[in-house]
């Protein structure tokens, strides 16, 4: 079960022509694949194209009436791997991970399906993480475009440029048998517009017909002689078909304006940041009608060169907007000019920083640096500020008043125990090495747990471990999620201890989803789902791929349990991997999946019981040793109503979903006496009103004597 | 074909008004971007929202963006939207939280030629903050401050205190504010029929929305509560006649301290054990009265510091506290327990045989730690934390025959060490006092290292320790209570002590 729901977005799936589609681009993408009459999609998730996926696991029976194959791939190289099917077959399919940490896993399919080429349209959309808020290394797609030899098209930040260009993709990759990559960025994916839809179309070449008839054409090999052939193919065949085609459809745009001697190119997806930055700077109005010619361009690999020639005549200089780096296009653009001795300026990474995000601020201080060499003319003058208050003055107040607010492990986290265990470990038997992986739990490795080295790649968790394989009585510990796991893990983690004999431990996070991405369920998910096979246990896994010993632990709120079992772990004479599986259920999914059902439930009359945690503000101390163990959100703290402290007390918050970790850990840590359970119990029985009548009888009466003693005290 | 260009920079030019959304994962930033973009398709507007969820879902900070543009401008051109907010070029911001208005001021958000600031003043504290060994808090005048210096207008008030009342989400009341601010071109009405159109949680999200209306509209200047808990003019009457022979002595700041120190101690053991802390405190009197004219810091920080540790947390003190009459009020209020509800309560206990020990007779206490058999006895029977069902009889009458040795605790194990240590603290303090006043201001402060249960409790000792074996190596050195100060400080900066062992380290 995914985080959002579709439902809802599904119907628009539906619309046909002339009806409009609201909606974020991501999801008006996966409508323009329906109407290009796609035969399979495929993906795997992340930010931020997961709900390109959510939606069409939403919307399965709607793609089995068109014919339509989903698969939910098993990571990037799986989901680049599906386009095989277009190799041979007028079959268009399209597969979607993020980028480029997806582009990195998928490298191997997309690099063989480059060679031999496509006879079906075969789209690559890739989610661009890049810039503020981004969750991975910052690298450009553009360099697994110009390696492999794909197109690469960056559309321009609205959503029906952004659906246009999914469907001249497909043709675009027809006309030159080769895969064509749709960069989106995360804004652009989550940009909330609109478009007119067209009819979804079933494509007339069915997968049915694929399997029927097969065709084989060894020449399409991965496969010396072939690759060789290929690689001319690329270039005197399939590049001048893309170059062509790009300038037949229009694919790039041209906006004239009144300063002829200058221009700017940019890549489409930077269009809407720098016309803003030209809107308030006075160079362009709001409808986008620029006083200076604009060159936008949508494909962004290849560059079509009669075009960059026609826009340089005349012009003294031009200005390349290119986010990231290297800046393949302005060193492209500058050896295309040089061959033809066209002696226009280049001015681009010159004017904007070479490395970071292009943000407002940063292409408005570039324009400017851009214009005050070549028209100065065009800059109006600054207006003063009309206001006596003072921006600094109020930057100098908040001094360094304001704190980062890095991702942790949310309210009831199953993953939060496991690591609160092995901080208590660490305590005995020192500091850990503990190489990480990829996923929430990942957190960890921030504070309060400052757990892990480094991480190398999805699932890549023991891999990275194990050169270190146990010596002098310690052993190395890697982190393993279940996505993770099912993602990469299985082979290159576990079956790489295996085999090398690795004296190490893994544990592996189990919560039953994908959770870091959105909860989509895996293979070892604890749902029922329809649409694919669940529940195959890790351990069975694990033992499968020769692991003897392993360790489930089926509630990680179990601190004590937990701690115990890790210093097994790294203690046991056992030779090899040491596994010790973590299965707590995700509790965001978890939550949303039981709340409804209990606020039913409690409406019914039945009978049921809420658990929340407190902390008692008269016996806390306020040292907070309990948060940095435990870090829950809902674990916070309150000024100290004792007139006598100064330090705020711990404070359980009203979000807390009673897990119990923080009870659990002042057990196993011994911390204080203040953490108390609360059980809140909706339409209780006869019994237990019966029960509370003669407790508050006793008890009250044992309160009054105990008052009285205080008064004579 | 080159269009010709409206007047770009003019006064007459139209622009999109641009809305920054700063919340937390899980607040409600994107319903509430959803409420605005509804809003403004249903009042003739183009609206275009963005925002990067990703991983700042999980607790992080999220920008929700915004771009409204009305229709009738639009003419057959569109207006292009920009996809994220461009310093000095935001017309409204939305703070669900403020250090998060904090936030949108530091990255130029928030200007004050043209942006309404909405914020709430509540806080939710950040990792660093909550994870502080002590008070680390940061302090919300400077963004009381900044946020008006920096905004054009401002509507700052809390939020969360509203939404908590009215059973709704802060995002309801910043709407509400936002309708109230008049800083959008609609219609109160209009604002509530579209969180009628959305359909979930109506009537609180209703509710809270009228309240945030009515408190922008209202247009109060913002006030942040003082930190102080409580009011230093408050007085015990039950204390009155203690307190009374050294009354005139006090000062306004130290008179509150003292009579919370003899509530504190008459409520901990009796009369008598205040009438001892009142004794102890004398000398430190006679000091104070030898420097008029002065502040009786020291007086203050030695009676504050003096009933913490005589007052120490041990089992009898704990069990009383927790099966008290109010206490059980105080946890049914927080679980916000309603008529027809039950309540129970489970503690989450840990006694290990050194507390034990500490709370048998001396003679008993010594004995059992010191014998293998009887420890080993002991410690099998205490591996495990206990919960205890205090709204249960059972559970009940377990802390209560706990409470009960409160008569016996003066001659427990414990109670001798704690003396032991009060009077060799206070001694010193005194002893330093007449050479160098704030040196033993400082010495008074050190106590304040022990606190906490168990490990905790045994490492600030430690630290405590350590610092008060420098003392006569930083006597020597000069500025004595300045170099404490630090020492201290780096006592307060880990757990481990690594950092003070550092800072100790770098001395000698």
């Amino acid at each position: 079960m995914a985080e959002r729901s579709f439902k809802e977005e599904v119907k628009q799936l539906k619309l046909g022509a002339g009806e409009e589609f609201k909606g974020e681009a991501i999801l008006a993408v996966t409508k323009a694949l329906l109407q290009s009459g796609v035969s399979y999609v495929s993906g795997y998730q992340g930010a931020p194209i997961s709900h390109l996926i959510d939606v069409l696991n939403d919307a399965n029976e709607m793609l089995q009436e068109l014919g339509v194959r989903f698969e939910s791939s098993a990571n990037e190289a799986a989901a680049a791997a599906s386009l095989a099917v277009s190799v041979n077959y007028p079959l268009r399919g399209a597969c979607t991970f993020k980028a480029p940490v997806g582009t990195n896993v998928a490298s191997d399919a997309l690099a063989n399906l480059s060679s031999g080429g496509v006879k079906g349209g075969a789209l690559i959309i890739v989610g661009e993480d890049y810039g503020e808020g981004s969750s991975i290394m910052q690298e450009r797609s553009h360099a697994f475009a110009m390696k492999s030899q794909m197109w690469l098209l960056d559309p321009r930040p609205n959503v029906q440029t952004i659906v246009d260009m999914v469907e001249k993709g497909f043709q675009l990759s027809e006309v030159s048998n080769t895969a064509v990559m749709l960069q989106l960025r995360i804004r652009a994916c989550h940009v909330y517009g609109s478009f007119i839809a067209k009819d979804n179309k079933r494509s007339e070449f069915s997968r049915l017909d694929a399997l029927q008839n097969p065709v084989r054409d060894v020449s399409r090999y991965a496969l010396p002689p072939f690759t060789y052939q290929h690689e001319h193919e690329k270039i005197e065949q399939r590049w001048p078909a893309a170059v062509k085609f790009i300038k037949d459809n229009k694919i790039n745009e041209f906006f004239d304006g009144e300063a002829k001697d200058i221009g700017i190119v940019m890549q489409g997806g930077m269009y809407n940041g720098v016309l803003r930055a030209m809107e308030i700077m006075g160079l362009a109005d709001v409808y986008g009608n620029s006083r200076i010619p604009l060159y936008v361009l949508n494909a962004t690999y290849p560059l079509v060169d009669d075009e960059f020639v026609e826009f340089c005549a005349g012009k003294k200089a031009i200005m390349v907007v290119e986010e990231g780096q290297p800046e393949f296009i302005e060193q492209a653009i500058n050896t295309m000019l040089r061959r033809r001795d066209i002696q226009t300026r280049i001015e681009g990474k010159s004017v904007l920083p070479m490395a970071g995000e292009y943000t407002g601020s940063v292409l408005k201080a570039g324009l400017q640096k851009f214009c005050i060499a070549h028209r100065p003319d065009l800059l109006a003058p600054d207006e003063p500020p009309q206001t006596n208050k003072s921006l600094p003055a109020a930057l100098e107040t908040l001094g360094t008043n304001v704190q980062g607010r890095p991702p942790s492990f949310c309210t009831g986290c199953p993953e939060r125990p496991i690591f609160s265990a092995m901080k208590l470990v660490q305590r005995e038997v020192g500091p850990l090495h503990v190489s990480a992986d990829i996923g929430c739990h990942t957190f960890a490795s921030l504070q309060p747990f400052n757990i892990g080295q480094t991480t190398m790649g999805y699932g890549l968790g023991g891999a990275g471990a194990s050169p270190l394989s146990g010596q002098g009585g310690k052993r190395p510990v890697a982190v393993v999620g279940d996505g993770g796991f099912w993602h990469n893990g299985l082979v290159s983690s576990v079956g790489h201890q295996v085999f090398n004999k690795t004296d190490g431990v893994m544990l592996i996070v189990d919560n039953g989803y994908a959770a870091a991405t959105g909860g989509q369920d895996i293979l070892s998910s604890a749902a029922n789902v329809e649409t694919r096979s669940t529940q195959h246990p890790i351990e069975k896994a694990v033992r499968g791929v020769g692991v003897e010993w392993v360790k489930h632990i089926t509630r990680t709120y179990d601190v004590a349990k937990m701690r115990d079992t890790l210093r097994e772990a790294l203690t046991t004479d056992v030779k090899g991997p040491k596994v010790i599986i973590a299965s707590s259920e995700c509790m965001l999914n978890k939550q949303r999946r039981v709340k409804p059902l209990l606020r039913a439930a409690v409406k019914r009359g039945e009978r049921v019981v809420r658990e929340r945690f407190g902390v008692d503000p008269d016996t806390c101390t306020g040292d907070h040793s309990c948060i940095r163990l435990s870090g829950c959100p809902s674990l916070t703290i309150a000024p100290n109503p004792d007139p006598l402290r100064r330090d705020p007390v711990t404070k359980v918050i009203n979000s807390c979903v009673g897990c119990g970790n923080c009870g659990e850990v002042a057990h196993a840590a011994i911390l204080c006496p203040s953490f108390f359970r609360a059980s809140i119990i909706d339409n209780p029985t006869r019994w237990d009103f019966f029960k509370q009548r003669i407790r508050d009888a006793v008890i009250g009466f044992f309160q009054r004597r105990l008052e009285r003693k205080m008064v004579s005290a | 074909m080159n269009t010709p260009l409206v007047d770009t920079r003019g006064a007459s030019r139209i622009r999109p008004i641009s809305i920054a959304i700063l919340a937390m994962g899980g607040e409600g930033g994107g319903v509430l971007a959803d409420w605005i973009i509804d809003l403004a398709e249903h009042g003739g507007y183009l609206a275009q929202k963005t925002s990067v969820p990703g991983v700042a879902q999980r607790t992080g900070a999220t920008v929700y963006y915004v771009e409204l543009f009305p229709k009738a401008a639009a003419r057959e051109q569109k207006p292009v939207l920009a996809l994220m907010p461009v310093p000095g070029d935001v017309d409204i911001v939305l703070a669900s939280e403020f250090m998060e208005a904090g936030r949108a001021i530091s990255r130029g958000l928030v200007t004050p030629d043209r942006t309404t600031l909405i914020t709430s003043t509540h806080r939710v504290y950040t990792m660093q903050e909550r994870i502080a060994l002590a008070d680390d808090r940061t302090d919300s005048n400077a963004f009381l401050k900044a946020s008006e210096e920096a905004s054009k207008r401002l509507h700052a008030f809390d939020m969360l205190s509203i939404a908590d009342a009215t059973g709704s989400l802060v995002s309801a009341v910043l709407f509400g504010a936002l309708a109230g601010s008049g800083a959008l071109p609609f219609q109160r009405m209009a604002f509530e029929a579209t969180i009628r159109r959305g359909g979930v949680g109506v009537e609180p999200s209703v509710r809270a929305f009228n309240a945030g209306f009515e408190a922008a509209a209202s247009g109060n200047t913002p006030q942040v509560k003082a930190v102080l808990p409580f009011d230093p003019q408050a007085r015990d009457a039950s204390v009155q006649s203690l307190v009374a022979p050294i009354d005139d002595q006090l000062s306004i700041v130290s008179r509150p301290i003292v009579s919370a120190g003899v509530v504190r101690l008459t409520d901990y053991q009796n009369e008598d054990y205040a009438k001892l802390y009142l004794k102890r405190l004398e000398p430190v009197l006679a000091i104070e009265k030898s420097r008029p004219g002065k502040s009786d810091e020291l007086l203050t920080e030695v009676a504050r510091q003096l009933a913490l540790a005589m007052a120490y947390e041990d089992t009898i003190r704990v069990a009383e506290l927790k099966i008290r009459a109010s206490r059980f009020e105080r946890v049914r209020e927080e679980a916000v327990v309603k008529k027809g509800q039950l309540l129970e309560i489970v503690e989450f206990m840990h006694p290990r045989t050194q507390e034990i020990a500490e709370t048998m007779p001396a003679g008993l206490g010594r004995w059992l730690l010191r014998t293998k058999w009887a420890r080993a006895l002991v410690d099998s029977m205490t591996t495990k934390g206990r919960k205890v069902k205090t709204s249960s009889i059972h559970g009940f009458m377990l802390l209560y025959i706990v409470a009960s040795l409160k008569p016996i605790r003066p001659r427990s194990l414990r109670w001798i060490d704690e003396t032991k240590r009060q009077e060799e603290w206070l001694a010193k303090v005194l002893e330093i006092a007449p050479q160098d006043y704030p040196l033993a201001v400082e010495i008074a402060h050190c106590i304040g290292l022990v606190k906490g249960y168990g490990d905790t409790h045994e490492r600030g000792r430690e630290k405590y320790d350590t610092l008060m074996a420098l003392l006569p190596k930083l006597r020597e050195r000069g500025d004595a209570a300045r170099e404490l100060a630090g020492l201290r400080k780096a006592g307060m900066v880990d757990e481990s002590g690594d950092a003070l062992k550092k800072a100790v380290a770098a001395i000698q």
